[in-house]
């Protein structure tokens, strides 16, 4: 935003002939579409599959539809998302001033999230999957006047397109292979095909999936677009957009191959323990509230990479009932991090709107200014912790379950990638707990930073509403995850390679089958309140000697009067994190000293300046742009003007031709 | 049922009461040791009853986090051990809890208290917040690895199966595998409840403060509930590293009124040898530079990594 924050709350509407009505249509299509999603997707998954067949809809094959319960989980929860967002896009256009242009492809980029799922055969997923990546490409350049969105979109096009070509490559070969155009057909035809293509397939859908999802190493355009979208933009990509590339991984290598050789899962719980802590590394040390969410993303889709990754592997084993808790664990991290990503991003989009700043180093002080935001992010920060009462916590809790009950003794590669993985998954919870501390304890607490801050404004009643059923579901993953597990069960049936019909009982007390270990996040929550309400009365000890309370200024070391200068930032609150990981971090800093003329030993002033730079983008991407540019300017050499130079040109590639095609 | 509560109750009950008594008692050795007279094991039960009869201040500018911050952590506290064996195996609530579920409650009410000191807006309470915040992000994954490493023989990570398996197999609890994963916790222990080399308990010094930059506001009443759950949280921890590597003498699930007795004087005895141990050690021991600190923290990750493998790869070490 790079208004006036003082000037936002009258500023004149510019002149887009938007009516006034508009944001409401936009945002309440949108909640249709997604509560229309839920009803589908819940029958789906609990009743028949549903087939539709539309002939004349998309060129050549026509559009198919073919909802199974997997399918239909990944369309409720969608759903469940684009609803809490629809409801909040109403408040959030209405205040920033939304041109016709957003407000419509809003809707559309829903829709085409619903078709994704839905999709039974190749082409149709083909389709929806592009036509979700335009519309989202479409609604992240919204504010295209400024530069930053403007690179975010370019990088978002190129990884997306890269991840589309490699998905594209492995669907056709699977498809031709087959001799099948359809999910059912490929899957009842994966048996025969060679080893050379199952493998091709893997490799290629990891990559094109892994884009989509925003794991390594095609992450970059996740923290770039993510946080230059519009928030409810933002919100629809990060809680409903990347678990499709999960989906993708599940409904062709672990449904449709039926699983493959222990390396497959290997590799993916590489891909995802590296994206995990590189994600979280990157968010601990951001100072940008929504690019801080954004990396985290990356952490949590890493995360269940992991767990989806662990069941192949323990699949792959014979160890169908672990491999089922990990499974189970990746399915009820995904809705517990759909559910607190929403809210989170549209909690910092409440901020945007209400302060126009992200800059963590800037705000400060919310709690006081927009109370109910405050209290919303804060739910969504205790569920992207990891920690208990948190929404995060249960799918946490099963992964490193299924990797304690792993039996090892004689295996030697579970014995080297489990501890390893239980390794990564620490490091990502302890530095989880630091990144989300930041973002709420610097953002919303203490004393605001800035002007912008101070005039904060809370967030508008049909805003607050979407927020609150965001948290609605953080805190019914977080207390009563035993509610989703009809679903899970369902979901986890149609996947039998991972042990699926075997999966953990998610009753009150979750229980894992054929192990000793359980835990029940409700009886927890309960006993906590116990446990409150007893410290409650442990306070009063004593009242009866105490002098009436009073409220006295800070005491702060005694000094003179303090100012907001004096607080630590989200930049300082990193610093020694920064330091600890600075190899693998690599941060770009500056200190400039300029002298008094007359003395070098006085100073006149310093100039710190810091930036972090995304270590893999600047190790892995730029050689290939350069190396591609290399070779551009080489060709250009070649380019003179002279026309006979170039009927030259023409003659060699034809002999070249003639005598490579006789 | 009834009989378990009330053993939960008593193991809540023992660890209110004996909580500042480990810290009057640790404060003694530490004076003793240095020369000095000391103020006496009851000091920090005078100290509190002191507090709690002060008036109660809420500086300017604070928030509903500041005032909740104490209750969250006494109240995790508490939670805790009730959860853990502390006296017996059959608690209530451990089917509901496990090691992962306690660290977590552990780490909330860490939190609890760095977003309070955050919520202050003093240099201090940041500065505080944020040491404290690194400590803990090198801390989790070192517990997690010696979980993994207590819970790989017994298949559970739930603490009664964890001690039970012990008391069942006892030529298990020496195994190189274990040995390592004590020295790593020991350290663990040490960085979270801020205890020398990591952060000093009896400092005000603003270069090496932690724990205590972020409790400066805290007055009175708040401090009372602060300094007693903070007690609280080593002696939770000292009980856990007791009964889960030495569970001997500790009550099975529905004990007869002798063996809760017994218990009850051996994890007193147990957790006075821990704390006397620790206490000693601190005399001999400087403050650690702050960016020392992740060395440490890292030497010991890596014991835990090599407890792992221990456990893992000599299966014949433990059996």
């Amino acid at each position: 935003m790079k208004r006036d924050p003082v000037a936002s709350g009258t500023a004149v509407r510019s002149g887009t002939g938007v009516a006034s009505g508009a944001p409401a249509v936009s945002g309440g299509v949108t909640a249709a579409l997604g509560a229309l999603g839920v009803v589908v997707g819940l029958r789906a998954v609990f009743g028949a599959p549903l087939h539709a067949s539309i002939g004349w809809l998309v060129p050549f094959a026509g559009l198919r539809i073919d909802l199974d319960p997997l399918g239909g989980a990944f369309m409720a929860l969608t759903g469940a998302v684009a609803a809490a967002v629809g409801v909040y896009a109403i408040g959030y256009a209405r205040r920033e001033h939304w041109a016709r242009f957003p407000l419509v492809m809003l809707p559309v980029f829903v829709l085409t999230l619903l078709v994704v799922p839905a999709a039974g055969s190749v082409t149709t997923f083909l389709f929806g999957w592009e036509a979700m990546a335009l519309t989202s490409l479409a609604l992240v350049l919204t504010e295209h006047h400024r530069d930053e969105v403007r690179s975010a979109g370019l990088f978002y096009a190129v990884l997306t397109q890269i991840g589309f070509v490699a998905i594209l490559v492995a669907l056709v070969s699977l498809s031709s292979a087959s001799g099948s155009g359809d999910f059912a057909g490929i899957r009842a035809a994966a048996g025969d095909l060679g080893p050379a293509l199952r493998n091709g397939v893997f490799l290629l859908t990891v990559v094109g999936f892994g884009s989509k999802a925003g794991l390594l190493p095609l992450h970059a355009w996740l923290p770039r677009a993510h946080p230059e979208a519009p928030s409810p933009v933002s919100a629809l990509m990060s809680a409903a957009m990347v678990n499709l590339g999960i989906y993708g991984i599940v409904r062709i290598d672990v449904q449709a191959l039926g699983g493959g050789p222990r390396w497959w899962g290997t590799t993916l719980m590489v891909v995802g323990a590296a994206s995990a802590v590189f994600g979280v590394l990157q968010a601990s040390v951001s100072a940008d509230l929504k690019r801080l969410l954004a990396y985290s993303t990356t952490e949590n889709m890493g995360l269940i990479a992991m767990a989806i990754g662990a069941s192949m592997l323990l699949g792959a084993s014979g160890l169908a009932s672990v491999a089922a808790i990990a499974l189970t664990a990746a399915l009820l991290h995904l809705v517990a991090h759909a559910a607190f990503k929403a809210l989170g991003f549209l909690a910092a989009g409440s901020v945007l709107a209400g302060t126009g700043l992200r800059d963590l180093d800037r705000l400060g002080g919310l709690a006081r200014r927009m109370p109910y935001t405050t209290v919303l992010f804060g739910i969504a920060a205790l569920g992207a912790t990891g920690l208990p009462l948190g929404a995060g916590f249960v799918g946490e809790w099963l992964l490193l379950q299924s990797l304690i009950h792993t039996p090892q003794g004689d295996n030697t590669l579970l014995s080297l990638v489990i501890p390893l993985s239980i390794g990564a998954l620490a490091l990502t919870t302890g530095l989880g707990i630091v990144a989300m501390v930041k973002a709420f304890g610097i953002g919303f607490l203490a004393r605001p930073r800035s002007e912008g801050a101070e005039k904060a404004r809370e967030a508008s009643p049909t805003m607050l509403v979407g927020m609150a059923l965001a948290a609605l579901g953080c805190v019914v993953v977080a207390v009563a995850p035993a509610a989703l597990g009809p679903a899970l069960t369902r979901v986890a049936s149609t996947l039998p390679s991972v042990g699926g019909d075997q999966g953990p009982k998610l009753g009150a007390i979750l229980r894992l089958p054929g192990a000793a270990g359980s835990v029940s996040p409700a009886i927890l929550a309960a006993a906590f309140a116990v446990a409150i309400s007893l410290v409650l009365l442990l306070a009063r000890w004593g009242v009866g000697a105490r002098p009436a309370a009073v409220v006295r200024p800070l005491w702060a070391g005694g000094g003179p009067a303090l100012t907001p200068r004096m607080q630590y930032t989200a930049t300082s609150f990193a610093e020694p994190l920064q330091r600890v990981f600075d190899d693998v971090l690599r941060p770009d800093t500056d200190v400039a000293v300029t002298h008094v003329a007359e003395s070098r030993y006085l100073i006149e002033k310093i100039t710190f300046r810091t930036a972090q730079a995304d270590a893999v983008e600047e190790h892995l991407y730029w050689p290939v742009v350069r190396a591609v540019a290399a070779v551009a300017r080489g060709v250009r050499k070649a380019h003179t003007g002279s026309i006979h130079l170039y009927l030259l040109f023409g003659t060699i590639g034809l002999l070249v031709v003639i005598v490579v095609g006789r | 049922m009834a009989l378990s509560i009330a053993l939960a109750a008593l193991q809540v009950l023992l660890v209110l009461v004996g909580a500042p008594l480990v810290i009057g008692a640790m404060r003694q050795v530490r004076a003793r040791l240095e020369g000095r007279r000391g103020g006496g094991v009851g000091q920090p039960w005078r100290d509190l009853r002191k507090l709690f009869r002060k008036q109660q201040i809420t500086p300017e500018g604070t928030t509903v986090v500041f005032r909740a911050a104490p209750f969250v952590l006494l109240g995790s506290a508490l939670l805790i051990a009730a959860i853990i064996p502390v006296v017996s195996l059959g608690s209530p609530l451990d089917s509901s809890g496990d090691f992962v579920a306690v660290v977590g409650l552990l780490f909330l009410g860490t939190v609890a208290l760095a977003l309070a000191a955050l919520d202050t807006g003093t240099a201090f309470g940041g500065m505080g917040s944020s040491r404290q915040m690194t400590v803990v992000a090198l801390v989790e994954p070192t517990i997690l690895l010696v979980l993994f490493t207590l819970s790989l023989r017994v298949h559970s990570a739930n603490l009664a199966e964890i001690a039970g398996g012990t008391l069942a197999n006892p030529a298990q609890a020496f195994s190189l595998g274990r040995v390592l994963a004590f020295a790593s916790l020991v350290i663990v222990i040490i960085a979270e409840t801020g205890r020398l080399p990591v952060d000093n308990p009896a400092t005000h010094l603003e270069l090496t403060m932690i724990h205590e930059a972020m409790t400066l506001e805290y007055a009175g009443p708040r401090l009372g509930l602060v300094e007693w759950a903070s007690g609280m949280r080593l002696t939770v921890l000292l009980v856990l590293l007791a009964n889960l590597f030495f569970p001997w003498g500790v009550a099975p699930g529905g004990p007869g009124l002798v063996q809760v007795l017994i218990a009850v004087a051996a994890i007193v005895a147990k957790v006075a040898v821990l704390a006397m141990a620790l206490s000693v050690g601190e005399t001999f021991l400087a403050k650690l530079r702050l960016f020392r600190v992740p060395e440490l923290l890292a030497g010991s990750f890596l014991l835990g990594i090599l407890a792992v493998t221990a456990s893992s790869f000599l299966p014949a070490a433990g059996r």
